[in-house]
């Protein structure tokens, strides 16, 4: 999956728990994330998970096969891609009558598929939040990578 | 009434870290502790005796909830503390390159 | 009882972080108060905001060491003293005054006035379908402040990637950051 390197980064035993934790620590953001009006967590702690699983891919493996998995541009362009999706959910209530109003089904509590337009709002939330916090870590890593060099 | 003057407390430990200290880092540390001090102090006002945690279950059907209002005030407030703290951190970075020292009676120079 | 043990043992952690020589110590104690304002959050029955409180204080203490670390570990040596400190003192009992009038108008500690939040607590599973009643407050009933705090976000990206720029690559001889 990623190359070891034996230069950069951590040892092999960190090397090699981070392959393993990697992906859990993603979905278990995911999870908390998609559950956020079943029970505690919410788009908030759930992007900072999602960030969190990137930030120790980073530090075990050093800065080069991070780079490499999300680079600068994509992480702008998903953060912004947040935020408009946001806006939009609030343009939408206009359809019903006022702004921010929730105009979905609201369904059956206790379910998955329930609370109209909330679920909707924490993957937004959870996307800005998680590849903004991504986005501010790469800057201060190529900063240290750069200045390294001088 | 003692677990708000502990809160009070709080604060004026991490008023004098802003106020008194030379150092950049301790200075950001102080403003650290103030932000915890104040999003505890929200969250005292809405505690109630013997109440449960405002998430509705299956089986029970007592409504003795705590108050969710601040708590939803200071989980906005926890995430903006944290984006605060970066970029305090980041003009840090950026002062040291730029005179070498963190210390806070040296940084006087108004260049253009 | 357990909530005044750790209001004493953040006030001892920040005491600590303020007063240690050595940098590494001083973000490793405010580490520490953090976590016990976790554990404070899950006794006031508020568990959206201890698991919050907790990932974001890891990513902060990642943060704090990643920009310390590798820097020169200066000494803190206090100097100027005398206005300095009577100021400070100044400063601080005239707001302890203020606060003291405004604690004595609080309602007790475990009694709330619950205005607006009776109203939420009634009609929030029926006019959301949402279970957890704070989702519901800052997704639903209040989601303007939400669209707020993602701006102050979004604005606090933009800053840093901005102070953190390095102008003039193409330039190998290492121009001056400005």
């Amino acid at each position: 999956m990623v190359v070891s390197n034996s230069k950069t980064g951590m040892s092999l035993i960190v090397k090699t728990i981070t392959r393993l934790t990697v992906g859990l620590i993603l979905l278990f953001g995911i999870y908390i994330i998609l559950h956020g009006h079943l029970s505690p967590g919410g788009g908030f702690a759930g992007g900072v998970i999602i960030a969190l699983s990137f930030v120790h891919l980073m530090l075990a493996f050093g800065k080069d096969v991070a780079v490499a998995k999300i680079s600068q541009n994509v992480a702008s362009n998903l953060e912004s891609l947040g935020a408009l999706m946001f806006l939009s959910i609030a343009l939408l209530g206009f359809l019903g009558g006022s702004f921010f109003l929730n105009v979905l089904n609201k369904g059956m509590p206790f379910r998955l598929f329930s609370a109209g337009t909330i679920p909707l709002s924490n993957i937004a939330i959870g996307l800005k939040v998680g590849v903004g916090l991504v986005a501010i870590f790469l800057v201060l890593v190529i900063l240290e990578g750069a200045e390294n060099k001088k | 009434m003692s677990i708000y003057l502990l809160c009070l407390a709080l604060f004026c430990v991490g008023l004098y870290g802003v106020l008194r200290k030379r150092n950049l880092v301790k200075i950001i540390i102080g403003l650290a502790i103030i932000e915890y001090s104040v999003n505890l102090f929200f969250v005292l006002l809405g505690y109630r005796f013997r109440g449960r945690a405002p998430i509705d279950a299956q089986t029970q059907d007592i409504l003795n909830m705590v108050d969710p209002l601040p708590q939803a005030l200071v989980l906005t407030s926890i995430v903006i503390g944290l984006g605060v703290t970066a970029l305090i951190i980041s003009l840090a970075i950026r002062i040291y390159e730029k005179y070498g020292t963190f210390d806070v009676t040296r940084i006087k120079r108004l260049k253009g | 009882m357990e909530l005044h043990l750790l209001l004493i043992f953040m006030l001892l952690a920040a005491i600590v972080a303020l007063e240690a020589k050595d940098l590494l110590s001083s973000v490793i104690a405010v580490g520490a108060a953090g976590f016990a304002l976790c554990l404070a959050f899950l006794i006031l029955k508020a568990p959206d905001l201890a698991i919050t409180q907790l990932v974001v204080e890891i990513l902060c203490l990642i943060i704090l060491i990643r920009a310390t670390i590798r820097k020169d570990l200066p000494l803190a040596i206090e100097g100027r003293w005398v206005f300095n400190t009577i100021s400070t003192l100044v400063f601080i009992a005239v707001f302890l005054f203020f606060a003291w009038t405004a604690l004595k108008e609080l309602p007790d500690f475990g009694d709330p006035i619950m205005g607006v939040a009776k109203k939420y607590l009634e009609e929030g599973v029926t006019k959301t379908g949402a279970v957890n009643l704070v989702t519901a407050v800052i997704l639903d009933f209040r989601a303007y402040d939400t669209l707020g705090e993602a701006t102050v976000l979004f604005t606090s990206v933009i800053g840093i990637m901005a102070i953190l720029r390095r102008p003039g690559r193409k330039n190998k001889g290492g121009r001056d950051g400005g």
